[in-house]
């Protein structure tokens, strides 16, 4: 079941906006799938008319195989975790949890023991006779995951599951919402703004940017290997050089000619053209900072620089160091093993070298 | 404790009002219970000395069909209004700023012109050569002799004009606060738009329904005008017969014995409920 849940060329306008840009996604059954964007990518849009509360201007939603593009919310087999969960402050915990069951009228037996499993398996039981406003904001959140789940959806939605929560109860909610999936096996999509966040609860991301899908992958290759410069920075930090290709090696080997840095190696996948300049990319905590020069071989890219400056965050620090007109940011480990264990003031001169894999090259245009 | 200080505080910026409703409404409350008990005079005033006269009068089973004629009115208005003022509510809370202030101007606007006109406006359109009847025969939709005024329907409908803005007012409040992503979370557990709006709207402006409860209800309870003029001589009210009293009779004390019963059957269910939901509302805080 690759195309269980199939958006197909969807857009979405208001206005002039264009919210959604003819977007297509196909997701797996059981699969956590985030939509992942800063704020007015279009990823709510595109979640909300998932849960039919918005209709494409053009573009079709098919699920198991079945057009749904034109059912209203309260006939698609796909429930909402709202993002300030919408729990109903009048009815308490057991009634909020029951409301679904009871809308689609089935009969008391079954919404007992529907009701009182669900709040087992969030461990809410105890408190099923509370109303709303007195549950703890991780309580309500799963008041607000079990009353969507009882009604076993086919897709269950989260919009910004951990926005309002604090850090210590989001930390706990990322291993409890994996548990529950785990648990359910329900395909579960995710909306979120926060990178880590996605990468934690996701098995595949979409990356989002003003209505359009930059890239879909599973969080690791999004980050070794990001296509273009957005998704490099939206998801962790990155240096980016702009040179000129030289040399394509046949292991498959870039050498690009950058202005001040010589021409280092990269990684050749993403090169389309040798007459046009390149972007290549390099994550901070990539690059190795040295007093002397590296023992070369001619798989390591080099350059000197000056330290500008340092910041130190406890489990690691960073260093800004120019070399020409660029500014590299470059991050080490406090470990005694790791990165030459040195500690350069500023004004130092370093050396720094990565090694030609993690050089990536990435798309000119779109770069943040 | 700084819950306490807390309300501490709010007393002290009730006062003003609460004084107000003290001097200008407990106070004269009480003076027509203690009217009830006194003796009239010849010349239409009050004399000294303490009676029961009064109160064995209204033991008269003649009053039992007003007080049912004036029960049933008002809560048939009060029914209606809230049930007409509900959706209205809903949507002027939905509806774009702009279109909102237009909308409660348009609620507000009757009160421009006169109480009085506004009835007799109503007792033209509806009279045997008004507008309103011929258009419904020549529609065919009511019968030649169709008699639109002096009966009760006729009563019933120019109270529920003149009160509906009262029961939308409070309504509209309550549904400016109401979070109508609610409503997204109950479509989104399967209810349609009519049952979203009857399982979660209507309970999330419950505070705002009792309040145009009262409001609709007590003001209609009081109503003598609107029956004079356009009902029948079978449609008086209790307040009618207030009204006889006082202006007809010259009789203030009767007409303090009345006011007063109709005061205790109002107050008395609504205390009885007050109390209810206090208690109740600490039973489930607990």
């Amino acid at each position: 079941m690759d195309d269980f849940l199939v958006i197909d060329r969807v857009s979405k306008s208001f206005g002039a906006l264009r919210a959604v840009d003819g977007v297509s996604l196909s997701i797996r059954q059981g699969e956590a799938f985030s939509l992942l964007g800063p704020s007015g990518c279009g990823k709510t849009t595109l979640l909300r008319m998932l849960a039919g509360f918005e209709t494409p201007d053009s573009g079709r939603i098919l699920l198991g195989g079945k057009d749904v593009t034109g059912l209203l919310p309260e006939q698609r087999p796909v429930n909402t975790v709202f993002q300030n969960y919408a729990l109903f402050p009048h009815l308490n915990v057991w009634e909020n949890v029951a409301f679904g069951l009871r809308m689609s009228r089935r009969p008391r037996e079954e919404i007992r023991s529907g009701v009182d499993r669900m709040l087992e398996l969030v461990r809410l039981s105890e408190h099923a006779r509370k109303r709303p406003a007195q549950l703890s904001g991780g309580q309500r959140q799963r008041v607000a995951i079990a009353r969507a789940l009882v009604n076993r959806p086919q897709v269950l939605l989260l919009d910004e599951p951990l926005a309002a929560l604090d850090l210590k109860l989001r930390q706990h909610m990322l291993v409890e919402l994996n548990a529950i999936h785990e648990q359910v096996g329900t395909t579960f999509i995710y909306v979120t703004h926060d990178q880590g966040e996605a990468m934690s609860l996701s098995d595949r991301i979409a990356v989002m940017n003003e209505g359009r899908v930059e890239q879909v992958d599973e969080p690791e290759a999004l980050y070794e290997t990001p296509r273009s410069g957005f998704v490099a920075t939206f998801i962790g930090d990155a240096n980016f050089f702009t040179g000129m290709p030289v040399e394509l090696k046949h292991d498959g080997y870039l050498r690009v000619q950058v202005e001040g840095l010589g021409s280092p190696l990269v990684h050749g996948s993403g090169f389309v053209s040798s007459h046009e300049p390149v972007r290549i990319m390099i994550r901070p905590e990539k690059i190795s900072l040295t007093l002397e020069r590296p023992q070369s071989g001619e798989r390591v890219n080099a350059f000197r620089g000056v330290v500008e400056d340092s910041v130190y965050f406890g489990s690691h620090a960073r260093y800004h160091v120019r070399a020409g007109e660029h500014l590299v940011i470059a991050q080490l480990q406090r470990s005694r093993f790791s990165g030459g264990g040195i500690e350069p003031a500023r004004g130092a001169v370093v050396w720094m070298s990565f090694h030609p894999d993690e050089g990536r090259v990435v798309r000119l245009e779109g770069a943040a | 404790m700084r819950g306490a200080r807390h309300r501490s505080g709010e007393w002290l910026i009730t006062l003003p009002s609460l004084a107000w409703l003290g001097v200008f409404f407990v106070i004269p409350a009480a003076l027509v219970v203690v009217t009830a008990f006194r003796p009239a005079d010849l010349h239409g005033g009050v004399a000294a000395g303490w009676t029961l006269e009064n109160i064995e009068t209204l033991r008269d089973p003649a009053w039992l069909p007003i007080l049912w004629r004036t029960l049933w009115l008002s809560a048939a208005t009060t029914v209606v209004c809230v049930a007409l003022a509900l959706p209205v509510a809903f949507q002027m809370a939905r509806v774009g700023p702009r279109l909102r202030q237009f909308l409660l101007l348009l609620v507000v606007v009757p009160f421009l012109s006169n109480f009085l006109i506004r009835i007799f406006a109503w007792k033209s359109l509806l009279h045997p050569e008004g507008v309103l009847t011929k258009v419904l025969v020549s529609l065919h939709l009511a019968p030649e002799d169709a008699l639109l005024l002096n009966n009760a329907g006729a009563v019933l409908l120019v109270m529920i004009y003149t009160q509906l803005p009262f029961a939308i007012l409070p309504l509209y409040a309550a549904a400016e606060k109401f979070d109508f992503h609610l409503l997204d979370a109950a479509r989104d557990l399967g209810a349609g738009p009519c049952r979203a709006f009857m399982k979660v709207f209507v309970p999330g402006v419950r505070r705002g329904i009792l309040s145009a409860v009262v409001m609709v209800f007590v003001c209609s309870l009081g109503q003598y005008v609107i029956p004079q003029f356009v009902g029948g001589a079978s449609d008086e009210m209790l307040g009618n017969k207030i009204q006889q009293r006082v202006f007809a009779d010259r009789n203030l004390p009767q007409a303090s014995a009345l006011a007063a019963a109709l005061m205790a059957a109002v107050l008395l269910p609504m205390l009885v409920v007050a109390a209810w939901q206090r208690f109740g509302r600490k039973e489930g805080a607990a």
